[in-house]
């Protein structure tokens, strides 16, 4: 079921990109291909974390607020308090990672519901952020410029930048822990059915509080990601990034009933969303919002799919 | 006292279920009037009564709507993320209709309150018809909601100047805003459906055993399906009055993270999220809460972008009180210094 599902997202993929390919001209090349790697990464990195936490059932609300909360720390911490750059990334990821791992504790601990326990994280997470600085803040040190102008040349046109390769490093971790290791399959199990993952050893809890963990820091490197591609930090920045990191994960067949799912589906899941925004700003002619209505039309259009699905394999079994 | 009347005492506390959202509230205005006595204050000017605390209910108004559509749908074992984005729409709908001189005002206010009707009917379709979870069901209409909105309105933010349509939220009736009208009947007429009437209690059974209640003949996809509609028109009515507050649509900002208001406000007055047992009073004296607490802010200088974070830390220590696990923690914790 979930390889059919994974097969139907890649079509619609590759069906996205090769109509957009033969709508515009100069759209089917190795930079559009790149720059959806780069301009996606923050989304991607996000992602990553997200799937995590949809597989062992919860969810994650507050990636956009740690995002934004991070990206300001990172840029206060190098601007005004003279902090070494990579300590400064070091601390953020640190701080996220602890935050969702407080989050996870109480999910876990409490037995809170997740989406209200993010939620709160997500109102506290953009309050601090505005608490760091009330406005965008820019990030002048040469070592932050050169990593952010960092890039491995694929074609004399096309650059994978750093977001990109912070993305597929992301990414290829991320796909290891899941897919071939002891981690992976505690999480599966936990989002099947979690009395019986209980019942054979598996140590509920401290996988719990790991998913959002990881989820934590890989929200704070989407931010450190999102402060290399705008040279500063901005308390303000992604709201709503939460929606569009779960429509991926979504789309990616990954369920949220959690057990279900995989990461290559979320990247084929990021690599549409991603795909939807470069072909509207080929088009020139369609506004940006119209990017938020098709996402929203293409996660019904999946989950009702989906759901097709489990009935049939229901009536099947 | 003796340990019986102690014990009466108790239990009257226990079973009085809005103590601890209104021992909050009153602590809340106690902190404020002591911290700046002028809080209290109340002045007639023009015939029209001025003062923070009508400021409180005027302000408030649209968090309290809000706050009547997401109880009921909580109470189902559901819950609405797409409230904010349906005030937009509507909002948009009515900037739009206001906007042409040719259009009744009846027209303006009902057209906009229908199509965020028909807005909450897709989301209760979805949960009940086609059996999707609700916080995904109504995330579809959260995300693709305010691009919906920015379609009606073409992407632009429209003024409009109709007297009517601005009385809406500005005017004042008999000295009050006429804002706290609109409330005060919504609250009347849903209070009277739902515990006048059998209403509340085919909600409460389905939001506590949906296949009992289905088992002892309550239609629980119906009312599935009637509390997001219900939802969908308070969101409606809320985002007409936002719009007439700002006298102009706002598809992007108008009632962002209104959502996560409504549902503070629920949770703080005492609605569980599993579902079945609700209190609408509860609810009122939660948004009121909220907003006190925004204002509060306000007195005390805090940038409003950061008054996010006392929001954040009360919900969770609320859910935390109603976590029996965590009372338990705290029980243990105090008692072992005392047993040593």
């Amino acid at each position: 079921m979930s390889r059919l599902s994974f097969a139907a997202t890649a079509a619609v993929l590759v069906l996205l990109f090769g109509t957009a390919s033969v709508l515009y001209p100069g759209f089917f090349s190795a930079r559009v291909v790149a720059n959806l790697f780069g301009d996606n990464a923050a989304l991607g990195v996000a992602a990553v974390g997200m799937t995590f936490v949809i597989l062992s059932g919860g969810i994650d609300l507050s990636i956009g607020a740690v995002l934004a909360f991070t990206s300001t720390f990172v840029a206060a911490m190098i601007e005004r308090h003279g902090v070494p750059p990579l300590a400064a990334v070091a601390l953020g990821l640190a701080i996220g990672a602890g935050f969702g791992a407080f989050m996870g504790a109480l999910i876990h601990r409490y037995e809170l519901p997740p989406f209200l326990v993010t939620l709160a994280g997500m109102f506290f997470a953009r309050g601090m952020a505005f608490v760091m600085s009330l406005e965008s803040l820019g990030i002048s040190h040469p070592f932050y410029r050169k990593a952010a102008t960092f890039g491995i040349p694929l074609t004399d046109r096309a650059t994978l930048n750093a977001p990109a390769l912070i993305f597929l490093a992301v990414f290829a971790a991320g796909a290891i822990a899941l897919h071939a290791a002891r981690f992976g399959r505690d999480v599966y199990a936990v989002g099947g059915h979690e009395p019986s993952a209980r019942l054979l050893g598996v140590a509920v809890g401290r996988v719990k509080i790991a998913v959002y963990a990881l989820s934590g820091a890989c929200a704070a490197l989407a931010g450190v990601v999102a402060t290399l591609r705008m040279g500063s930090g901005n308390p303000a920045q992604g709201t709503g990034f939460e929606l569009d990191a779960i429509a991926c994960v979504v789309m990616g067949g990954t369920l949220l009933t959690g057990g279900v799912g995989s990461l290559p589906g979320t990247l084929t899941g990021v690599l549409i969303f991603g795909t939807i925004q470069i072909a509207l700003v080929f088009d020139g002619r369609l506004n940006s919002w119209w990017a938020r209505i098709v996402v929203g039309a293409l996660l019904l259009i999946f989950i009702v799919f989906q759901k097709l699905l489990a009935r049939a394999a229901r009536r099947r079994a | 006292m003796k340990p019986d009347s102690l014990h009466k005492l108790r239990s009257w506390f226990v079973g009085f279920p809005l103590l601890w959202p209104v021992v909050g509230l009153v602590a809340l205005l106690a902190f404020n009037v002591i911290y700046h006595p002028g809080f209290i204050a109340l002045e007639v000017r023009d015939g029209h009564l001025y003062g923070t605390p009508v400021d409180l209910l005027n302000q408030g108004a649209k968090a309290i709507l809000l706050a009547i559509g997401m109880t009921l749908v909580i109470a189902s074992g559901g819950i609405d993320l797409s409230v904010g984005s349906v005030m937009a729409i509507a909002g948009a709908l009515g900037a739009m209709l206001a906007k042409r001189a040719d259009m009744p005002l009846v027209a303006v206010i009902v057209l906009p309150l229908f199509l965020a009707a028909a807005a909450g009917l897709w989301n209760g379709l979805l949960v009940a018809r086609a059996g999707i979870q609700p916080i995904i069901a109504t995330l579809v209409l959260m995300t693709a909601g305010r691009g919906l909105a920015m379609l009606l309105t073409g992407g632009q933010n429209p003024a409009f100047e109709r007297p009517g349509f601005i009385f809406l939220g500005n005017g004042h009736l008999l000295g009050l805003p006429f804002a706290i009208y609109v409330v005060a009947a919504a609250l009347a007429v849903s209070g009277l459906l739902l515990r006048r009437t059998a209403l509340g209690l085919f909600l409460e059974s389905t939001g506590d055993n949906e296949r009992a209640s289905r088992a002892a003949g309550v239609d629980a996809r119906l009312v599935k399906t009637a509390v997001y509609v219900v939802s969908g028109v308070c969101a409606g009515l809320a985002g007409l009055v936002a719009t007439s507050n700002i006298k102009q649509a706002d598809p992007i900002r108008l009632g962002e993270m209104m959502e996560l208001d409504a549902i503070f406000a629920v949770v703080v007055g005492g609605t569980a999220l599993t579902g079945g047992r609700f209190t609408l009073a509860g609810s009122v004296v939660g948004a009121l809460l909220i907003q006190t607490l925004t204002q509060t802010m306000f007195y005390l200088g805090v940038p409003p972008p950061i008054a996010p974070v006392p929001k954040a830390i009360i919900v969770l220590a609320v859910c935390l009180l109603q976590s029996a696990r965590f009372r338990e923690d705290v029980v243990r914790r105090l008692g072992r210094p005392l047993r040593r």
